[in-house]
């Protein structure tokens, strides 16, 4: 007797595990990560070099914060029905700013030169962040047409900072935000980790991702509830640019130098993708920030995979593009039922329907 | 406030109609040479001293230059060379921001009696009589003199001493003209040499970060890497960052190429990081002007000028560092 039921549980385990929304982009990184492992038999190997840890891995988490910091925003604004795609923008001007106050400074390579420049340029990623919010919430603008004025000119104000050129700094301080390491774990995986672990508990723990989601269900609802919607969607897009601005800090300090031509080009949508994949639907409301941290990883493995297994460069964006389309398709509850149709005998589908 | 508008509008307008007359009457003959160059726009440093050297050079020959930016747009491109045109200048000059779709404006520029050199970047069109020449660096050739260097260098190359020298590539912008050139330069130079092999190659967009990520995956995937031959100095910066962090010593036990010659490369040149790089140089000012004058006075000019390059290695990086400009 104990048998059939046993076997029941565990089967009902299993759906209830493949009906998870985190089951197909997990079982998709899986699946990259077996790939390189096949190709590279030491794929998964950690060593400790020069006091920290090293390896395949380690580079994947640390590669994969600046999207993952982005994306974090990133879902937040989605949940509230936006969009911000100035993201990438705010991480040139973040970094430019930060690289050009350090070289004009007197101490470049002081530590407190790397702070004050830290902090400016996160202050600047503020104001930045107000007036996204103030487009949206307060103009009402759509808010791809608001994110986009500062997208195409988030870029041009980066220019004007670093005056078109390469900046390169040397200042070991701001070095270690990207390539520095706290008891063996790279500082940047840290930090994206850290936002991660407290934008999850304050929205988890309060009920601003109650409000987040009323919001992004129906705004004016909300606010006829009660709530402030207009300070929730201000306060969200700054706190993507906020995140953007770490990811750009980030990014430059990972090769101590800041291109506003390159710097974070097209991170808006990886970390677009990093939260779709994650299972947070574009059209607002509910958010998974869980969703978002295994698609930013799986967008990092993605970019990991194409060097590792060799992948001609022109077929690049080809092999990108068929990974992405798989996982969401495996995603969709539509494609899903369609596969599973097939599969399964048609009377049982009819009982279905009839029940 | 809206009569001041109507005031300012005003004065703008005559502003732009008073600077109309002043250029055509430039235009006229007065001897000396004007050039109208419609520049790409100043996207990185390597261009910001192309900029520099062609309005050095223009002042030092006396010749009278209007200067536009593009922005990184074509249309503002056709749009400054249009405004040439209409202003008579003696001869046009420009960097293309894309290969196709100049057939029009060009024709006009013929029509109109001025010759048009192009520099830097080539157009795509099957009609060469619309422009005089094309002055700009040669891919292929800095592809060649990078592998050159290596067939020449093999066995101090082969760090690991097994007889075989494996390269590793950090190719730039998928598609580019400087990419797939410095690509097939390197490769033709290097199959004369049998223990030279690429052993993977991928692209890295030629930035820093491109470059730091792709060399970090195959500092884990590639086995006994001895060189690594990437498309620009800054993927070669960045490669330099990932073999620091593998804890190997840059240009010592990974030996490293590049192809450009900027400030920061030549920097690591003369630090020992780097141990070859062959210059991709932006000063073409000089040449443009000398071109110039020939062409106004109707001197043959050959329909390919190639920009005066060089190559550096660590030693000529240190002499030639102080007095570089970019």
């Amino acid at each position: 007797m104990p048998e059939p039921t046993r076997t029941m549980a565990v089967k009902e385990v299993g759906a209830r595990a493949v009906s998870h929304r985190l089951f197909w982009p997990l079982a998709a990184l899986g699946t990259l990560l077996a790939i390189n492992l096949i190709a590279t038999p030491t794929f998964f190997n950690v060593r400790i070099q020069d006091g920290h840890l090293y390896g395949s891995l380690v580079d994947i988490v640390r590669n994969g914060a600046p999207v993952l910091l982005v994306g974090i925003g990133m879902t937040l604004v989605i949940a509230t029905r936006g969009i911000d795609l100035s993201v990438g923008a705010v991480a040139a001007i973040a970094g430019a700013v930060a690289c050009v106050y350090i070289v004009k400074s007197p101490a470049d390579g002081a530590v407190g030169t790397a702070v004050v420049a830290i902090s400016m340029a996160l202050a600047v990623c503020v104001a930045l962040g107000l007036w996204n919010g103030f487009l949206v919430a307060v103009v009402g603008i759509q808010p791809i047409i608001a994110t986009l004025v500062l997208m195409v000119a988030g870029r041009g104000i980066a220019m004007l900072v670093t005056g078109g050129q390469i900046t390169t700094v040397n200042n070991d301080a701001f070095a270690a935000l990207a390539s520095g390491h706290l008891l063996t774990l790279p500082v940047a995986a840290l930090i994206a980790l850290g936002v991660f672990a407290a934008t999850q508990i304050v929205v988890r723990r309060t009920a601003l991702g109650l409000l987040i989601e009323s919001v992004g269900i129906n705004p004016e609802a909300s606010r006829l509830a009660g709530v402030r919607s207009r300070t929730i969607i201000w306060t969200v897009y700054v706190f993507a640019a906020l995140c953007a601005g770490a990811a750009g800090l980030i990014i430059a300090a990972n090769t101590h130098s800041v291109n506003a031509n390159s710097l974070g080009l097209w991170i808006e949508l990886d970390a677009i993708l990093a939260v779709v994949i994650g299972g947070t639907s574009l059209a607002g409301g509910r958010f998974s920030l869980t969703g978002t941290l295994v698609g930013a990883m799986l967008i990092a493995t993605l970019t990991r995979t194409i060097p590792n297994i060799g992948i001609p460069a022109e077929a690049n964006y080809l092999f990108k593009a068929l990974v992405v389309v798989i996982v969401c398709l495996l995603q969709s509850p539509k494609a899903r039922a369609v596969l599973q149709r097939r599969r399964e005998p048609i009377p049982t589908s009819r009982e279905e329907a009839v029940v | 406030m809206k009569k001041t508008l109507i005031g300012l509008c005003a004065l703008a307008l005559g502003g732009m109609s008073l600077s109309a007359c002043g250029s055509s009457e430039e235009g006229a003959d007065d001897g000396s040479i004007t050039m109208g160059f419609a520049q790409v726009g100043a996207e990185s440093g390597w261009r910001t001293a192309n900029t520099t050297s062609i309005q050095e050079s223009a002042k030092e020959a006396g010749i009278d230059l209007k200067f536009s930016d593009a922005q990184q747009k074509q249309e503002n491109q056709i749009k400054s060379i249009r405004s040439y045109i209409q202003q008579k200048v003696d001869v046009i000059a420009f960097s293309p921001v894309v290969e196709t779709g100049w057939d029009a404006v060009l024709q006009e520029a013929k029509r109109a009696n001025i010759p048009v050199v192009l520099t830097d970047r080539a157009v795509d069109t099957e009609d060469t009589s619309l422009y005089v020449t094309f002055i700009g660096s040669d891919f292929v050739e800095e592809g060649e003199k990078a592998g050159q260097w290596l067939v020449d260098n093999a066995e101090a190359s082969d760090v690991d001493k097994d007889g075989t020298v494996n390269v590793v590539e950090l190719q730039g912008t998928t598609g580019s003209a400087p990419a797939l050139d410095r690509k097939k330069g390197f490769e033709d130079v290097i199959s004369a040499e049998s223990k030279i092999k690429v052993t993977a190659s991928q692209t890295g967009d030629f930035t820093r970060d491109g470059g730091k990520q792709v060399m970090e995956a195959f500092l884990q995937s590639t086995p006994k890497i001895d060189v690594v031959y990437a498309h620009n100095d800054d993927m070669g910066l960045g490669a330099i960052e990932a073999i620091k962090a593998a804890g190997k010593k840059p240009g010592t036990d990974i030996k490293i190429i590049t192809v450009d010659a900027v400030k920061d490369g030549m920097t690591a040149l003369a630090a020992g990081e780097i141990n070859f790089i062959v210059e991709c140089s932006p000063l073409l000012g000089e040449q443009l002007m000398d071109v110039a004058e020939k062409v106004v006075a109707g001197e043959e000019v050959p329909d390919r000028i190639v920009t005066e390059e060089t190559t550096f290695t660590p030693e000529q990086a240190a002499e030639a560092l102080p007095d570089r400009k970019y």
